[in-house]
């Protein structure tokens, strides 16, 4: 068996190279925040950012020039507001031009699903009587071949890399995800190279005892990577919970491109490693995010010998 | 000017009687695809009065939410522990809303029409927006495949257009029969929930009209709102004050509250 295990700094270094498309999921839970900062950290550029919702993570990599495309579906601060920096690159260019494709959430899935699955398509519906089709020729109308009826298609998308964090997986990238799913199974399978970033690494025994929560097989994972709160100010169901008030703060200071610049000097190039960022937000916040217990049922697989 | 509206049952905001308005319209409803703030606050409301069985829908993937805390998006973790079930987005947007199962969807926008029609995606044009606005998320899929769609939105004039800056979302498109026609499975928006009045489309024309003004309104309050002269139906009617029991829900619920039904603490 192949150990992948790598640290996030050889994960970036290796999978992620200038001019590459790059999934970071997680749909409004398990954003990779961790991985993003590495990718500031490394100063790459002209990256096509993937997401269906670029969340504050997408606005903290824009600002630090690493993007030169965003491909979308849902343009906000969940909860909060706007994401004030990718507004912005796109009215005002500011810190450089951003160009954007932009679908539906069932669009973008739709996309995802198709790469997976080698289909040069998908269909939906979706966008009858829009404008979004005028705006993004991608998106098409086309007869049923069975009938009479008019459905939208999208065509296939399969990035470069996904980044995808979840609760926990074993050496081999083998990955037990439970919680919002949103689209991390499809982009992963949808994606030329996967990432797969965890808050535990355990044994392969503890995921062949719970195979239906294998969510994304090892077979498609290249690099394995442990990173504690990785996805904070995010969230990990059962694990931590969102840091809303960094959203909050994050609404505050991201109206101002200098502090904007201060942040990511202070929160992501001063800092090592995601470690070194945990520290400085201490252990107060870490008792704050802190859940409490839910446990599921216990459940009986069987031993059939 | 305060919005603080004397009545029988105690004062009350615009905002509140807002939150109730809708709650009353999910009488009897099965499933209700719901979205943060408001709408979340009606939903709830809802299955402590006029409801009990309501079952709410995330886009986030999650089927009969039972939120401990009131929840901060629609992702939220809250959502997800002690859900019915929790499916990934495909499965939601696939076998949930476009398998049909979305008996109401409540939407909201920068922008409407009088055909229901709405525009979260820019203010300006496209490719030289003046404010970029979020976009379609799920609402544009939604709108089609949910059965009835209910719109919440603060009454203002740059919000009620005569013609909308884009068309992010259908509703009636240009009135009549346009969205079946163009194949739209849905029946589109039936009522709009705004901070003054409640609008509804019943006319063969598919067009907003004024159905029920909140107390100590007057139709020209309305119109001054709007940007076209919206249609006045001939039974218009005053929105009852918020009740005593309504009240009290809205507050517990909006001061971070749980879900726990009135009866079972």
């Amino acid at each position: 068996m192949v150990d992948k295990r790598l640290s996030l700094k050889e994960a970036i270094a290796e999978y992620v190279q200038d001019d590459l498309s790059v999934a970071i999921e997680g749909f409004t839970a398990f954003i990779c925040f961790a991985a993003g900062h590495e990718i500031i950290r490394q100063r790459r550029r002209n990256l096509t950012l993937i997401r269906m919702t670029p969340d504050v993570i997408y606005d903290q990599m824009v600002a630090a020039g690493v993007a030169r495309t965003l491909v979308f579906s849902y343009l906000g601060n969940p909860g909060v507001g706007p994401l004030h920096c990718l507004r912005r690159a796109i009215e005002k260019g500011i810190p450089r031009p951003l160009e954007i494709e932009e679908y539906s959430h069932y669009g973008m899935v739709g996309r995802y699903f198709a790469g997976a699955s080698h289909l040069p398509f998908f269909p939906l519906r979706s966008y009858l009587g829009s404008e979004m089709p005028r705006v993004n020729e991608q998106i098409k109308m086309v007869q049923s071949p069975y009938g009479d009826d008019v459905v939208a298609v999208v065509p296939p998308l399969n990035p470069d890399v996904a980044i995808i964090h979840a609760q926990r997986a074993d050496r081999q990238g083998n990955t037990h995800l439970w919680g919002l799913l949103g689209a991390q199974k499809e982009v992963a399978f949808a994606s030329r190279k996967v990432i797969v970033v965890v808050e535990e690494i355990v044994d392969e025994s503890i995921i062949r005892s719970d195979p239906n929560r294998t969510l994304i097989p090892g077979l498609i994972v290249d690099a394995v990577v442990q990173v504690p709160y990785g996805a904070h100010p995010s969230y990990v169901q059962g694990y931590y919970d969102r840091d809303n008030a960094f959203y909050l703060q994050w609404d505050e200071l991201s109206r101002d491109p200098e502090r904007v610049g201060a942040w990511l000097d202070e929160w992501v190039y001063g800092l090592a490693d995601h470690a070194a960022y945990m520290c400085k937000l201490g252990a107060e916040t870490v008792g704050r995010i802190r859940p409490g217990a839910a446990p599921a049922a216990r459940i009986e697989y069987g031993a059939y010998r | 000017m305060t919005d603080l509206h004397p009545s029988h049952s105690g004062a009350y905001t615009s905002a509140e009687l807002m939150v109730v308005a809708a709650a009353r319209a999910l009488a009897g409803v099965r499933t209700v695809f719901v979205g943060v703030g408001q709408p979340n606050l009606a939903c709830n409301l809802a299955r402590y009065t006029v409801a009990p069985g309501l079952e709410l829908i995330y886009e986030s993937g999650v089927y009969g939410a039972r939120p401990a805390r009131q929840p901060l998006s629609i992702g939220d973790p809250t959502l997800v522990t002690g859900a019915t079930s929790v499916v990934s987005m495909a499965d939601l947007f696939g076998l949930y809303l476009q398998g049909g199962l979305v008996d109401v969807a409540l939407l909201g926008g920068a922008q409407i029409d009088r055909y229901g029609n709405l525009n979260t995606t820019v203010i300006g044009t496209y490719t030289d927006p003046k404010v970029r606005l979020p976009g379609s998320g799920g609402a544009c899929e939604i709108a089609i495949n949910a059965s009835r769609i209910y719109i919440i939105m603060h009454l203002k004039k740059r919000a009620f257009v005569e013609k909308l800056d884009f068309l992010t979302s259908p509703g009636h498109l240009h009135g009549g029969t346009t969205a079946q026609q163009l194949g739209i499975p849905g029946k589109g928006p039936q009522l709009v929930i705004t901070d003054k009045a409640l609008f509804d489309f019943a006319n063969a024309e598919r067009e907003m009209q004024l159905v029920s003004l909140y107390p100590g309104l007057t139709i020209e309050a309305i119109l001054a709102e709007m940007g076209w002269k919206v249609r006045v139906a001939q039974s218009l009617t005053e929105t009852p004050a918020p009740t005593v029991d309504e009240l009290a829900i809205v507050r517990r619920l909006s001061s971070g509250g749980t879900s726990q039904r009135v009866g079972e603490a």
